[in-house]
C-alpha cells in the first residue's frame, strides 16, 4: 500500500550546497533524446500505477484480492468522505493551514540562511550543512518522543502551533538546502549591475532578486509544503490526536477496515498535493522543477 | 577639468589590502586605462569609482562633487562588467531600457531610446532576443548600449574585450573609441593587456600591489618607464646593467626612485653611465647615482651607424641569434658579455649569421636609465637573462 501515503514525498536526499555545473545549466534547451522520453514515461507510469487500484477501490462495493476490476461499483465511499458534515473537510482545512504556515515560516528562515550558505564561505560551513541534514538522517520518531517531552512542559503538545513547529524539523533541511542551491546558481552579480544602472534597494529586490530567485524559492517552498502535507508520525505524537490532519484521518480510516472509504480518503489526501505539483511546474514553465534561479 | 579624483583611497578585503593609498585624477573626456596584472586592485578601484565598493579610507570625487558617501545608484557613473551581466529574463531592448526604467522614464519613450541605442551598437533588429539567444560579442554590445543609453558622465568598463575573440575585439574596441569621441565621454577601462591599454587610452595608470606605480601617456611607459617592473610589464627586452652617477646638480637622491621626479618631465636628468660596454655621458633617466639598468627599445638600436653621427654610443658585438618575425628581423647581439636585442627591417643580420661581428649605435636620446632593484627577484643580477614582459 505504498500509495497510502499519497504525497510524492521527496525521497531523494536534498541536493548538496554546491554549484550546478554552469555550462550544463546554461546550455540552450534541446529536444530530449528518445531514451529520455522512454525513461520519463516509465517513471511517470511507476508513480501513477499505484493510484489505479486506489481509484478502483474507492468506487467499489467489495473489492477482493483476485479481482482486477471490482464486481460492483458504488459512490458510497466518496459520498461519505465528501459529506460536508464528515471529518475530511475539517482535516483538509487543518492540513492546509498547517502546511501553509510551515511553508511561510521555513521560507522566512531559509531565504537568509540559504543566501548565506549558497553564496559565502565561512568557518564551520560543512558543520552547519551537516546539522541541517541531521533531521533527514536521524529517525524522526526518535526525535519526536524527545520533542514531545519538551513540548508538554512548554504547553505546546496537543496544539496546532506545536505541530507546526515540529513539522519545521523535517521541512527545513529541504527548504534551506534547496534555497542555498537557488542562491548559489543565481547570478547575484546582477544586483550589483542593477545598482550601477540606478536601481534603489527596493527596485533591485523587485526587478532583479525576485525574478532571479523567485521560481527557485517557490519550488523550495513547495517542498516544505509537501513535507508538512505528508507528515503522520510527528503530527500524531505532538498533536496527540487533538490535531487531526488528513494523514491522521487516513490512518484511522485505514485501521477501520473499510477499503473503499480508505481508498477515497487516500485520494482525497493525495490529489491536492499532486495537483499543486502539476500547477507549480506549469506556472514555472521553462524553469521547471529541477533548474533554479537565473543562471549566468 | 578633472572628471574623477581618487584621494588616498585605501580598501581592505578583510586582511587583504586591495588598494593602498591610491590617488588618481582622470581628465574630463579622456579615456584612462587602469592596467596591471590580476590581483593588482584595478577592478576594486573601478568599483570604488562606481560606488559598488566603499573605500576603507580616502575620498572619491566626480566632477566637483564628493561622492564618497553617495551610493552607486545615485552616482552618474555606470559600470559595464566583463561578464556582461544581462538580465536573463529580459529581452535585449528591455535590458537596455532597464536603467531608464529605474529613472522613471515612461515605457514607450524608454523602449524607443533603447532601440536607438541598440541600433548604435549595431544590434538593430535583435531587440526582441533574450540574452541566451545572443552571442558573446552581441551580449557585450547590449551591455554597452545599456550603459550608454543613460548618457552617464562617467563610463566604467571592466575588461570589456577580454572575453571576446580577436576579430570581435577589434570591432568592439573601434566602437568604444567611436562612441567615446561622439559623446566626449569620460571613460575608465580596466585591463590586464598592455596593448589594449595602449590603443584605447589617452592615459594609463599602471597598478602593482594596490598602488599606482606609474601614471602617464601610453608612450611614456615605452620610452620612460619608471622602474624595471614597469619596463618589463611593457615588454622591454633590453635591460642592460650600468652604474649611474650624476653629472649635473639635479640628483634625485641615492636610491634614484625618489617620488615626484617620475615621468616625461624628468627626461632632463643628465647621467653618466658606466657600463660593461663603455662609459656614456648625458643619458636621461629616472635615477640618481648607483646601480641602474639602462634600457633601449630594440627598434631604436642602429646597425652600422654613419661615421659622422655624434649622438650615438658606438659598440661592437657578435650576432648570437637572429630570427625573421615577418615585419622585422630580431637579433641578439653579444656586446662585451651583455646581450642586446636589436630589431631591423632588413635581413642583413640574418645573412650575417651567428658569430659574425656587427657594429651598433645606441642613440643617447633613446636610452633611458632606471633603478636596478637592490632586492631584485633574481638573487644575483643576471643581465643575460632576457627580461621579457609578463
Amino acid at each position: 500500500m505504498s500509495a497510502l501515503q499519497g504525497t510524492p514525498l521527496p525521497d531523494a536526499s536534498p541536493p548538496a550546497v554546491s554549484r550546478v555545473d554552469r555550462a550544463t545549466a546554461a546550455a540552450p534547451p534541446r529536444r530530449a533524446p528518445r531514451g529520455t522520453v522512454v525513461a520519463t514515461t516509465l517513471l511517470i507510469a511507476l508513480l501513477l500505477v499505484p493510484f489505479t487500484p486506489l481509484v478502483l477501490a474507492s468506487v467499489s462495493q467489495g473489492y477482493f484480492f483476485p479481482q482486477v476490476i471490482p464486481e460492483t461499483f458504488s459512490a458510497r465511499a466518496w459520498r461519505l468522505v465528501l459529506d460536508p458534515a464528515g471529518g475530511a473537510w475539517t482535516a483538509l482545512g487543518a492540513t492546509v493551514r498547517i502546511a501553509l504556515t510551515v511553508t511561510a515560516l521555513s521560507l522566512v528562515i531559509a531565504i537568509p540562511a540559504g543566501r548565506t550558505l549558497g553564496t559565502r564561505t565561512f568557518r564551520g560551513k560543512r558543520a552547519v550543512e551537516l546539522v541541517l541534514l541531521a533531521p533527514v538522517l536521524v529517525p524522526t520518531i526518535a526525535v519526536a518522543i524527545g520533542i514531545h517531552v519538551v513540548f508538554i512542559r512548554l504547553g505546546l503538545a496537543g496544539g496546532t502551533l506545536g505541530v507546526v513547529l515540529v513539522h519545521l524539523v523535517p521541512a527545513l533541511p529541504y527548504v534551506v538546502l534547496l534555497s542555498a542551491g537557488v542562491f548559489a546558481n543565481a547570478a547575484l552579480g546582477l544586483e550589483e549591475q542593477a545598482r550601477s544602472l540606478g536601481a534603489s534597494p527596493w527596485r533591485r529586490f523587485v526587478h532583479v532578486t525576485v525574478p532571479l530567485v523567485g521560481p527557485g524559492l517557490a519550488v523550495a517552498g513547495l517542498f516544505g509544503f509537501l513535507v508538512s502535507w505528508g507528515q503522520y508520525a510527528l503530527t500524531l505524537v505532538i498533536g496527540g490526536g487533538q490535531v487531526v490532519t488528513l494523514p491522521i484521518l487516513l490512518f484511522s480510516t485505514a485501521s477501520g477496515g473499510d477499503v473503499a472509504v480508505t481508498a477515497a480518503t487516500a485520494l482525497f489526501h493525495g490529489a491536492p498535493a499532486v495537483l499543486l505539483l502539476v500547477v507549480t511546474s506549469r506556472v514555472l514553465g521553462g524553469s521547471g522543477l529541477t533548474t533554479f534561479g537565473g543562471v549566468r | 577639468m578633472t572628471a574623477i579624483v581618487l584621494e588616498g583611497v585605501t580598501h581592505d578585503y578583510g586582511a587583504t589590502r586591495a588598494l593602498d593609498h591610491v590617488s588618481l585624477e582622470v581628465g574630463s573626456g579622456t579615456v584612462t586605462a587602469l592596467l596591471g596584472p590580476s590581483g593588482c586592485g584595478k577592478t576594486t578601484a573601478l568599483k570604488v569609482i562606481a560606488g559598488l565598493v566603499s573605500p576603507t579610507r580616502g575620498r572619491v570625487r566626480l566632477g566637483d562633487r564628493d561622492v564618497t558617501d553617495v551610493p552607486a545608484e545615485r552616482r552618474d557613473a555606470v559600470m559595464v562588467f566583463q561578464d556582461h551581466r544581462l538580465f536573463p529574463y529580459l529581452t535585449a531592448v528591455d535590458n537596455v531600457a532597464f536603467g531608464l526604467r529605474m529613472r522613471g522614464v515612461g515605457a514607450r519613450q524608454r523602449r524607443a531610446r533603447a532601440a536607438e541605442a541598440l541600433e548604435r551598437v549595431g544590434l538593430g533588429g535583435l531587440g526582441d532576443r533574450r540574452p541566451d539567444a545572443l552571442s558573446g560579442g552581441q551580449q557585450q554590445r547590449v551591455a554597452l548600449a545599456r550603459a550608454l543609453v543613460l548618457e552617464p558622465r562617467v563610463l566604467l568598463l571592466d575588461e570589456p574585450l577580454a572575453s571576446l575573440d580577436t576579430h570581435l575585439r577589434d570591432d568592439l574596441r573601434a566602437l568604444i573609441l567611436e562612441i567615446h569621441r561622439e559623446h566626449d565621454l569620460t571613460t575608465v577601462v580596466v585591463t590586464h593587456d598592455r596593448e589594449e591599454a595602449t590603443v584605447l587610452a589617452d592615459e594609463i595608470a599602471l597598478l602593482f600591489d594596490g598602488r599606482v606605480h606609474q601614471h602617464g601617456a601610453p608612450r611614456s611607459f615605452f620610452e620612460r618607464p619608471r622602474s624595471a617592473r614597469s619596463a618589463r610589464f611593457f615588454g622591454a627586452v633590453n635591460l642592460l646593467p650600468a652604474t649611474a652617477s650624476s653629472t649635473a646638480a639635479n640628483s634625485t637622491g641615492p636610491d634614484g626612485a625618489a617620488a615626484g621626479s617620475i615621468g616625461p618631465s624628468s627626461a632632463g636628468s643628465d647621467l653618466r653611465l658606466d657600463t660593461p660596454f663603455g662609459a656614456i655621458d648625458g643619458v636621461p633617466g629616472a635615477v640618481g647615482s648607483g646601480a641602474a639598468w639602462v634600457t633601449i627599445r630594440p627598434e631604436r638600436v642602429v646597425v652600422d651607424p654613419a661615421a659622422d653621427r655624434v649622438d650615438v654610443h658606438r659598440v661592437e658585438g657578435r650576432v648570437v641569434a637572429a630570427s625573421f618575425l615577418g615585419d622585422r628581423t630580431r637579433a641578439v647581439v653579444d656586446v662585451d658579455g651583455t646581450e642586446v636585442t636589436v630589431d631591423v627591417h632588413d635581413d642583413a643580420l640574418i645573412d650575417a649569421g651567428p658569430g659574425r661581428s656587427v657594429r651598433l649605435g645606441l642613440p643617447i636620446n633613446a636610452l633611458w636609465t632606471i633603478p636596478r632593484e637592490s632586492s631584485a627577484p633574481q638573487p644575483e643580477a643576471r643581465p643575460a637573462d632576457p627580461p621579457r614582459g609578463p
